[in-house]
């Protein structure tokens, strides 16, 4: 015998009026998409910061004093508007005992005319070839290797800047500007970090090339392992006109940035959900105003009110589950679009997937949304649970 | 429905009365009636005499205000004390069928699904089993897989018997059934009642205006302004 189900009923109860039923799944669709996608960049965003912190090589940075977002996007990203510092100061770090090795760098950046269709900063890191391959160990080579000399005229290009200038290990490349020519000896493997973008020269040779004598923008420093960070960071804070930079620091500066980000997406996706949820409410209790005298006749015919309750609820999560599955489907088809958004609204990305969206994450976000259905529905449900037959049909039936 | 208990409704006294403001309006004043297992019974009266009110009653749909009601051993209403809306539920899924001028068939639902709508809610023992044979008895079993929109007036009636009749209902209670037909239709509609009445056993009680339809029940009670003329 055909029996048909209370979830049938309350499925096809929804169809019978789609284009409603659709914009109500739709509303939530869009906000389940803001949930995931939000959620996605909060633990995307963290992990690929990480992942370029790990990938930096020592956990120290010293800068000239200045800016502590610009130090922070230094380190992270390289920069422009630089400071200077002596190069004393690379004796002074190396010398304490927490230290257990150190590398001293100078960036500089010209305008390049032939870069992009209106030109293009290019970003040179000059790095002592003695120190630097041995702390920055895990850089993959694509091919050659570092420098031959600590005076020669040679480069290293990370795996963009290769791709980007069409050079291999042998070319020869021209510093814009300077009119210099260096040879390229070594490309990097795509690594994911701001090293991709970077050519690398010895220190000396930037040094002579752009004409700065005895100074760095910055010295890298490895501290040992079983070193008291935080009191060796106080030490350092001891030397004149410095900055330090730990890798803690970073993380908090530019995590706090991305939180008032954060912060403010969440209260949109908050508003969504509640905008979604008066939707739900709204259709459904619509829909049951309008279906007065069917729920009485289906209580005529022995449907008690908690299975009224039942079929009226099953069609407000039926909703929800459906905008839910239809928002996580957004959120992943879309990630890749939202990464490259969030990308240019936020003054510092590391250079990971920034919106990372998994099954853990779809799971949780179906279930908030399929809360919010049950929550929803709980007021027309019991609305429409509590009318009696008589008062239902009686609204049409004349005697 | 040949094989299932049998319930006769006994009413003494009925009155129901609502308040519209000050003003009090006895619906059904005083009514007395007994309907007997098997009959087919036809309430008549001009618009507001408080016929739909009375087989309201009678079909537990609503409370008396006063009076005594009785479905064949069972007083569902005595000295002012009725039932609650969950009791009354239980006795009306057990006792009765209903049909109403209007169809209230569910658009998206086949008619076979329609049909077997009230399985969802409850079923009573031995319930579905002939389904089928009561679809081919109000010649609806070729169109059991159409939707409501692809029938017409009449067919949409039948499916709603149908739907009445599969919980095995010892009385059927019909309110203008044939309120939206036209006349070819309502007579079809009369005689598929008299033939569930005659050949099926059922107890029906029909209220109409049409008095074609009234003849053909075994006895009418005709009402004016809430009493039994």
């Amino acid at each position: 015998m055909r029996k048909i189900g209370i979830f049938e009923v309350a499925y096809k109860n929804l169809l019978r009026k789609r284009t409603r039923s659709l914009l109500t799944v739709l509303g939530i669709g869009l906000a389940a998409w803001v949930l995931v996608s939000l959620f996605g960049f909060n633990k995307g965003y963290e992990s690929s910061l990480n992942k370029d912190i790990d990938n930096l090589g020592f956990q120290m940075l010293i800068v000239a004093k200045g800016c502590p977002y610009e130090a922070a996007t230094l380190m992270l990203k390289g920069g422009t508007g630089l400071k200077y510092m002596n190069e004393d100061i690379l004796s002074a770090v190396a010398s304490e005992p927490e230290v257990e090795g150190v590398t001293a760098m100078l960036m500089q950046v010209v305008f390049d005319p032939n870069k992009g269709e209106s030109g293009g900063l290019a970003a040179f890191l000059g790095v002592d070839p003695s120190t630097f391959p041995t702390l920055k160990s895990a850089l993959p080579f694509k091919a050659g290797a570092w420098f031959t000399e600590p005076l020669a005229y040679e480069a290293v290009f990370g795996y963009e800047v290769a791709e980007l200038e069409q050079r291999e290990v042998g070319d020869l490349y021209l510093i814009p500007e300077k009119e210099v020519e260096v040879r390229v000896v070594g490309v990097l493997e795509r690594t994911g970090t701001q090293d991709d973008g970077t050519v690398f020269l010895p220190l000396r040779t930037v040094q002579r090339i752009f004409e700065i004598r005895d100074e760095l923008t910055a010295v890298g420093i490895k501290v040992a392992k079983d070193a008291d960070i935080a009191a060796f960071e106080e030490k350092m804070y001891k030397l004149p006109d410095v900055q330090v930079v730990s890798l803690s620091q970073v993380k908090t500066t530019i995590m706090t940035l991305v939180s008032t980000a954060r912060v403010m997406v969440f209260s949109i996706a908050l508003i969504a959900i509640l905008i979604a949820m008066m939707g739900v409410v709204n259709t459904v209790l619509m829909s049951v105003m309008e279906r007065r005298q069917e729920i009485g006749i289906l209580k005529s015919m022995g449907a008690l009110a908690g299975d009224v309750f039942k079929l009226v609820w099953l069609e407000t999560v039926i909703l929800c589950a459906g905008g839910g599955l239809l928002g996580t489907g957004l959120a992943l088809l879309t990630a890749r679009v939202t990464d490259v958004l969030v990308r240019n609204l936020l003054p510092y990305s590391p250079s990971g997937g920034l919106v990372v969206i998994d099954s853990g994450l779809v799971l949780m976000t179906l279930g908030i949304v399929t809360a919010v259905g049950l929550a929803s529905g709980v007021y027309p449900s019991w609305k429409a649970a509590r009318m009696r037959p008589l008062d239902t049909i009686r609204s049409e039936e004349g005697s | 429905m040949s094989g299932q208990p049998r319930i006769s409704i006994k009413a003494e006294d009925l009155r129901r009365v609502y308040r519209r403001g000050p003003e009090e309006i006895a619906a059904v004043d005083g009514v007395s009636l007994e309907v007997e297992k098997g009959a087919f019974i036809s309430v008549v009266g001009p618009s507001g005499s408080g016929k739909t009110t009375l087989i309201n009653v009678l079909g537990c749909l609503d409370n008396p205000t006063s009076g005594r009601l009785a479905l064949g051993d069972r007083v569902v209403f005595e000295n002012g004390r009725g039932l609650s809306e969950a009791e009354l539920t239980r006795v009306r899924r057990e006792a009765f069928g209903y049909i109403f001028q209007k169809f209230y068939l569910i658009s998206t639902l086949t008619v076979l699904e329609n049909v077997v709508l009230p399985f969802t809610f409850f079923r009573k023992p031995g319930a579905g089993d002939d389904v089928g044979r009561i679809l081919g008895l109000l010649g609806l079993d070729k169109r059991a897989g159409h939707l409501p929109g692809q029938l017409s007036g009449g067919e949409m009636q039948r499916v709603a018997i149908a739907r009445a009749l599969v919980n095995k209902p010892a009385i059927l209670l019909a309110d203008e059934p044939t309120g939206n037909l036209d006349t070819a239709r309502s007579e079809e509609i009369g005689s598929t009642l008299k033939d569930l009445n005659e050949r099926e056993g059922l107890t029906v009680v029909l209220v109409t205006h049409n008095p074609r339809l009234a003849g053909l029940a075994h006895r009418t009670i005709e009402l004016q302004d809430g009493r039994v003329r």
